[in-house]
């Protein structure tokens, strides 16, 4: 067992952890300002990963082009869920709307049966089976790809929410929700402005996930799972814990995988849940409640 | 107020007339109850991660139904169950079919789910053909009314061993060292458990194993698996795996730039039409030693034609060979027994002899315990997006390639 090879290993677990961190980081921010717990996430990343698909199949465009309209396609999605099915629900008890959301996941899953059928579907592109040789560390081109890109959307979101005046409108509807009401800002709206942006997370990151996995419909629940993982061990609500939770996990399982066995290594990223709820319930780069 | 009931000369003479008619119409009876169609559920992972696979043997039921009738068998009437790749949902759908009035039950492909349905045929007292399930203990449990044409983990493994052997004696080439990867799932661990016992019984095989790796077959990444297997510099990679699986490891083998001489399989994957499809040139060059079918039978040649018909373009393969052979055995049972009657059909599938089958082997026949004991496997091996038999010799069309062309020279 060479140092090259744990490098390898532990290398391609952060770079996979950041696209799971993109993907962690749509759930996190719908929690952190809507406080809804999005039950459907996973689902609507196997919907982005189906237009990829498509795209793929019907363009030939390569996911990384893709990347932007995916996102502006989930976002739509995620807008309209909001303000045709969730706000109404905004106010009702939490069982009301996690029944609401696991409803809509079930909906999505058995949807995209019928549509794309039960066999796993993937992409081959030009660059799929391309690897880089880093002084003897073999690197996974397409995982490269999509950490990077997964780096770029996670610094575009922060940006958007210190830097323009709709994120800051968000942030104050997060932090106090009837000073935002009193100040005159459009909660509704913002609240549907928040569940696209987060509805587009998860579309950058089915699209780059895509380079490197294949898709099944039923393959949503567990990434709903991994995302609640992530979040929960970052942070919930903070956007810099969902990706540094996104990469613990990815380096955990890597890692776990590795030196234990690897039929056991989902059993590592839930062990680093149990010792954060144990020992910080806040979370990584979470919050202490009052 | 008791009243007394006195039977009449009259009403004498009409119950006796009706009794004569009764009697006289009864071996219509037995005819009318052949001429029925044989009610057979068939439980199959037709969603969840099996469905690929599922609807693969569904595919074998589809084109069975002319083949009885060109055999002159009765005709079944298929009342589909889906079992959701979930044991307990395999065990729900078994008793509503029951319910429904299914007479006879093929299915699951899966081990775990097929062992449920097995429990609950036997509690029932309905026939069960199992089409594909090869975890041993399914027909050890003194089952009356289980029965399965498929052969165990060991059997498989003993008949690879076996092929094996005989493949890389006519190459003259030989891996020394192997690493051995399997999913860890009902069929994947018994495989594993009768891996290594089966391996010291054959002296001549050529490598020793150096690391066991068992894995989740529903992962999203394998690039750990992979790149741990090839820590090791092992030069073949002997594999126990699903399809979508197999699938991510040869991406991971390609991308981790790792040529093994030889992938060697002992379980689905890797030949099957979507890995194929899916992986084009990269797919040429495993070996699978697998339950497959004779090329040179006249029953192998017809359900070829069948599914060509029906697929154009699709390979045969073991999902379509025992689902129809589960199908046949259920037929010809209902023809002897002459009736749907859940003992008389278990009784005739224990004298089951078909000869004229697809499976290579002498044919189908169930022991005591309800195995078809006489199955023999054979080796294939992917070319050009098709597959060719290489052993045994007597049921092969192919010389086997060895050692495979590495990823990187395709």
């Amino acid at each position: 067992m060479t140092t090259e090879v744990v490098l390898k290993i532990a290398i391609s677990g952060v770079l996979t952890g950041l696209v799971y961190g993109l993907m962690a980081l749509g759930l996190s921010v719908i929690f952190g300002v809507v406080r809804v717990v999005n039950f459907a996430h996973g689902e609507m990343m196997t919907i982005a990963m189906y237009l990829v698909i498509v795209f793929f199949s019907a363009l030939g465009l390569d996911p990384l082009l893709m990347l932007v309209p995916i996102s502006a396609v989930l976002f739509a999605l995620g807008y309209l869920m909001q303000r045709a099915i969730i706000n109404p629900f905004i106010n009702r008890p939490e069982h009301s709307q996690f029944m609401l959301l696991v409803a809509v996941a079930l909906i999505m899953v058995n949807a995209l049966l019928l549509i794309f059928g039960p066999d796993s579907q993937g992409i081959t592109t030009s660059y799929s089976f391309d690897s880089f040789d880093v002084g003897g560390i073999i690197i996974d081109a397409g995982k490269v790809y999509a950490a990077i890109a997964a780096l770029i959307v996670a610094v575009a979101l922060f940006s958007f929410f210190r830097l323009t005046l709709t994120g800051k409108a968000i942030r104050a509807c997060a932090d106090n929700y009837n000073g935002a009401l009193v100040v005159g800002l459009d909660v509704k709206r913002l609240y549907s402005l928040t569940f696209g942006i987060g509805a587009a997370c998860v579309g950058a990151a089915g699209t780059m996930l895509m380079i490197v996995t294949d898709v099944t419909p039923a393959i949503g629940p567990a990434y709903t799972l991994l995302a609640f993982v992530i979040v929960i061990t970052g942070g919930l609500g903070s956007m810099p814990g969902a990706i540094v939770g996104g990469i613990l996990i990815g380096l955990t399982e890597a890692l776990g995988g590795f030196f234990f066995t690897p039929s056991a290594k989902t059993m590592f990223s839930f062990g680093i849940l149990v010792l954060v709820l144990l020992f910080r319930p806040q979370g990584i780069m979470g919050r202490k409640t009052a | 107020m008791a009243s007394k009931t006195r039977i009449s000369r009259r009403t004498f003479t009409a119950g006796m007339g009706a009794a004569g008619i009764v009697a006289g119409t009864a071996p219509f009876n037995i005819i009318s109850a052949q001429g029925a169609p044989l009610k057979v559920g068939v439980l199959l992972p037709r969603s969840g991660a099996q469905a690929g696979i599922g609807q693969d043997c569904q595919r074998g039921v589809d084109i069975t139904a002319g083949l009885l009738k060109d055999l002159k068998l009765p005709t079944l009437q298929i009342m589909n169950g889906d079992t959701e790749t979930n044991v307990e949902v395999a065990r729900a759908r078994a008793e509503r079919l029951i319910n429904e009035g299914a007479q006879l039950l093929v299915g699951a492909f899966d081990s775990g789910q097929s062992t449920a349905i097995a429990q609950v045929a036997e509690q029932k007292g309905i026939p069960y053909v199992i089409n594909i399930a090869a975890a041993p203990p399914i027909t050890e449990q003194g089952y009356k009314f289980v029965f399965r044409n498929f052969p165990t983990a060991p059997t498989i493994l003993a008949n690879a061993f076996e092929n094996q052997i005989e493949i890389f004696k006519a190459t003259g080439n030989a891996p020394k060292t192997a690493v051995f990867m399997h999913v860890n799932d009902t069929f994947g661990t018994a495989m594993q458990k009768g891996f290594t016992g089966t391996m010291a019984r054959f002296a001549d095989t050529p490598y020793k194993v150096l690391e066991t790796i068992a894995y989740d077959g529903t992962a999203r990444d394998l690039s750990v698996e992979v790149a741990k297997a090839k820590a090791t510099n092992a030069e073949a990679l002997v594999m126990v795996s699903r399809l979508n699986d197999a699938i991510l490891i040869t991406r991971e083998l390609v991308k981790q730039r790792w040529s093994p001489k030889a992938v060697l399989s002992m379980g689905p994957g890797w030949y099957e039409d979507q890995y194929l499809k899916t992986l084009g040139k990269l797919g040429d060059g495993p070996m699978s030693f697998v339950p497959w079918y004779d090329p040179n039978k006249k029953l192998s040649k017809a359900l070829e034609a069948a599914l060509a018909k029906a697929h154009p373009g699709l390979n045969m393969n073991t999902n379509h060979v025992y689902t129809f052979e589960a199908l046949l055995v259920a037929a010809d049972a209902y023809k002897r027994a002459g009736s749907a009657d859940p003992k008389a059909l278990a009784d005739a599938i224990r004298a089951t002899n078909i000869k004229d089958n697809v499976s290579p082997g002498p044919g189908i026949q169930f022991d005591a315990k309800g195995q078809n004991a006489a199955l023999k496997n054979s080796a294939i091996q992917n070319r050009g997006g098709k597959l060719v038999t290489i052993a045994p010799k007597e049921a092969s069309n192919a010389k086997p390639e060895h050692p495979m062309k590495p990823y990187d020279k395709r």
